[in-house]
């Protein structure tokens, strides 16, 4: 027996029914094609517009992509721990790859925090002090963005263009702004994600306050309460844990974003790997890498675990 | 009005006993955490010195590089010969070009002598300077060695052992030596935004260029004059227009390229990584820790290493991007994956599709506009990244913004160049909600 006749023969109806299916999927099949092509077109050309315009090319330079291999790799692999907690390398010859006790903070007689611990704590500090300051700056923002606890079009206007224009203006800038009025280091790098983070919670927040049960405000309004009571027992208790999650998810962004401020002139463990690749010291690299990659997992884990906490298994964008 | 009494308490209290008696944590727990955080911040402002840092900030500069972002000055040299005569200089560089004609605020005494119009006016003589700013008339004679204020100086003058400033406030100020006047007149506005002083179209009026664009002479007889000026505007020495553009082009190259080839790479990798599809606990744990440890470790690192093996520019952004998308959207892929309805999976295989055919139709329909809504978003966010990992070198705008701020006078190109991101990133912004909500639907995701 053929393939062919096993095909069902379908009744007058059916394949009425099925023409009409192709009939309407047919356009909506249309634009899934050009939309592909379109995308093939746009990935193609950036391909080759990326290529020429960087120094190396991709295939001139792929034999060489694992050549930083040679210099990553430590000449005695102890070296990775002691460049880690300060210890002296017995390999030192009084050049900066070796160097590693040198930047030791001493607290207390001879007990001492290792340089790269002390710069991670910096870059730390830098991302949960501007995230603690950016919400409490946000959680007002967002209740005078929101419609239905702000009832004039100015303020509600007025705050929700300062969090688009905080999210939207480049972080870079605000760094280099705040780097020549307070001087480089991580005071501009709190200024610049401090600005940031507002914009980008005030603008989750908004959101978020926006779509809140109006009933418990009702009752808290028949009972006279004045604007601030109604958002401290109505709303409040209804979006403080979807706030302060939203809060600890920023600080996972912020860990980030104040590694690569630091990385670019901010201080802190960015900047210290960045001259470390950028020489080639391969045990301070891999120490370094080693040291943030860990932070950032405890740090995504320990949110992750909070989150859960305040409100169970909840998507997140992974918005910047 | 109801009253509760002892014994309803007491019975409501045995039926809800959770009502009365709040854990130590509920109890406690919100005045601990305000307490820790409190504890925190005053501990994080030791850390950073913070009240030093406030106190000796320089918040004048402030208002001087905001002031730049708007504004520009012409800094002509007034300086007393020894015949007597005074001439003008520019320096090199200056908006009004290496031989500039004198400028309409600037006459010619009868006497040799110059007045310049600023404030309420400035005198400038062989002998003696005369400023009328802030309501008052104030004479600085320079006839001798060392300039010298005449009567009291005020709060606006300030006088060293040679040189003499005078702070004209918004339209400039003056620093006067014994025989050399430098005076700096601020003006509001983008000047030679279009055309640079090496440009001929330089100082015509709209009216005039456009007439000479349509029906005038060819200035270059190699070239029409509608391509001359684009090439004029292009190349402008000030503003760069054309490597401004290329790299914002770039940018916005990276962000694309770098979330596309992350979705098609994190794409296969989350069916294999989602629990319900792929019934091996194994791969699936492996998978999604690889995709943390790719989030993990974060364009910064990825820009850095790229930059090495591939030199600075867009391919290394893309690639960073890549490597940190394949990450963040084979993570969220998979979340999606794991949280839909396995009814109609079930439904294809009991009629018997194949493995393929199950995804198709069975899985597909259900998340791919939740899969394309997530990518635009990582996109758009993308821009606003790849700008911050190109002041590492890694290409696009981000290192001209960073070296036009380190320069600290290029202020206007920088508010120029953010101007133009901000525009960017308004547009993104508006088409990815847009196709969002084509695909989604009005459902906020």
């Amino acid at each position: 027996m053929s393939v062919a006749q096993t095909e069902p023969v379908l009744k007058e109806t059916t394949r009425d029914i099925v023409a009409a299916w192709d009939r309407t999927t047919s356009s909506r099949r249309l634009y899934t094609v050009i939309g592909l092509i379109l995308i093939a077109i746009g990935f193609v050309g950036s391909v080759q517009y990326a290529d020429e315009a960087n120094a190396g090319h991709f295939f001139e330079r792929l034999p060489h992509l694992f050549d930083f291999l040679q210099w990553l790799i430590p000449n005695d692999w102890n070296d990775v721990w002691r460049a880690l907690f300060g210890r002296p390398s017995p390999l030192a010859n009084g050049s900066e790859a070796y160097d590693f006790a040198s930047g030791r903070v001493y607290i207390w007689g001879d007990f001492y925090i290792p340089e790269y611990f002390e710069l991670m704590i910096t870059t730390l500090n830098i991302a949960i002090f501007s995230t603690i300051f950016g919400f409490l700056i946000a959680v007002p923002l967002a209740f005078m963005s929101a419609r239905n606890i702000t009832p004039s079009p100015a303020i509600r206007f007025g705050a929700r263009r300062i969090c688009e224009f905080l999210r939207a203006f480049p972080e870079l800038v605000f760094a280099g702004l705040f780097a020549a009025v307070l001087s480089a280091g991580p005071v501009p790098a709190i200024a610049a994600i401090l600005l940031h983070t507002i914009g980008a919670l005030g603008k989750l927040f908004y959101e978020i306050i926006e779509n809140i049960d109006m009933k418990p405000d009702e009752g808290v309004r028949s009972v006279g309460g004045t604007r601030l009571e109604r958002i401290r027992f109505a709303a409040l208790p209804q979006v403080l844990p979807n706030l302060i999650s939203y809060g600890l998810l920023r600080l996972e962004i912020n860990v980030r974003a104040s590694t690569i401020i630091g990385a670019v002139g901010g201080g802190g463990i960015g900047e210290e790997l960045r001259l470390a690749i950028a020489r080639g010291f391969g045990a301070k690299t891999l120490a370094l890498l080693l040291l943030l990659f860990l932070t950032i997992i405890a740090v995504d884990q320990l949110s992750a675990w909070l989150r859960k906490k305040l409100v169970g298994e909840h998507q997140f964008l992974l918005a910047h | 009005m109801t009253m509760i009494n002892t014994f309803d308490r007491r019975d409501i209290e045995a039926r809800f006993p959770e009502l009365l008696h709040r854990t130590r944590w509920q109890r406690f727990g919100a005045p601990l955490v305000i307490i820790g955080t409190l504890l925190y911040v005053l501990y994080a402002v030791w850390f950073f010195n913070l009240p030093k840092m406030v106190h000796e900030a320089h918040w004048e500069r402030f208002s001087i590089y905001l002031l730049q972002w708007v504004s520009y000055d012409v800094q002509p040299q007034f300086r007393v010969k020894d015949n007597g005569t005074i001439d003008i200089r520019y320096p090199r560089f200056s908006v009004l070009g290496d031989d500039p004609k004198q400028p309409a605020w600037i006459k010619t005494e009868a006497d040799g002598s110059y007045s310049v119009d600023m404030a309420g006016g400035v005198h400038i003589g062989r002998t003696e300077t005369v400023v009328n700013a802030h309501g008052t008339s104030l004479t600085i004679r320079t006839s001798g060695t060392t300039p010298v204020v005449v009567g009291a100086a005020p709060a606006w003058v300030s006088a060293s052992a040679d040189n003499v400033q005078v702070d004209l406030g918004l339209s400039g100020w003056l620093s006067i030596d014994a025989n050399r006047v430098k005076v700096v007149k601020r003006f509001f506005g983008w000047p030679n935004f279009i055309f640079d002083p090496t440009s001929p179209f330089f100082g015509k009026s709209t009216s005039e260029v456009v007439s000479l664009l349509t029906s005038g002479e060819r200035i270059d007889p190699s070239q029409s004059n509608l391509s001359l000026a684009f090439d004029n505007f292009w190349n402008n020495m000030t503003w760069q227009h054309g490597d401004v553009w290329t790299k914002l082009f770039q940018t916005i190259v990276m962000a694309f390229l770098g979330t596309l080839l992350g979705a098609v790479v994190g794409f296969p990798l989350a069916f294999l990584a989602a629990r319900n599809i792929t019934p091996n606990r194994l791969l699936n744990s492996v998978l999604k820790r690889f995709f943390d440890f790719m989030r993990s470790v974060d364009m910064l690192i990825w820009g850095l290493f790229l930059t090495r093996a591939f030199g600075p520019g867009p391919l290394s952004g893309s690639g960073a991007i890549f490597l940190m998308e394949v990450g963040s959207l084979g993570k969220l892929y998979a979340e999606a994956l794991e949280n839909i309805d396995n009814k109609p999976r079930e439904g294809i295989r009991s009629v018997g599709a194949s493995p393929i055919a199950i995804q198709r139709y069975g899985v597909l329909p259900q998340v791919m506009p939740v899969f394309a809504g997530q990518t635009l978003y990582q996109w758009e966010s993308n821009i606003r990244g790849a700008t911050i990992i190109g002041a590492i070198g890694a290409g696009g705008i981000g290192l001209k913004i960073w070296e036009a701020m380190r320069t600290n006078d290029n202020w206007q190109n920088v508010a120029y160049m953010v101007v133009l991101l901000l525009i960017v990133v308004y547009v993104f912004d508006m088409i990815s909600n847009k196709l969002r909500s084509a695909i989604v639907g009005e459902k906020m995701i």
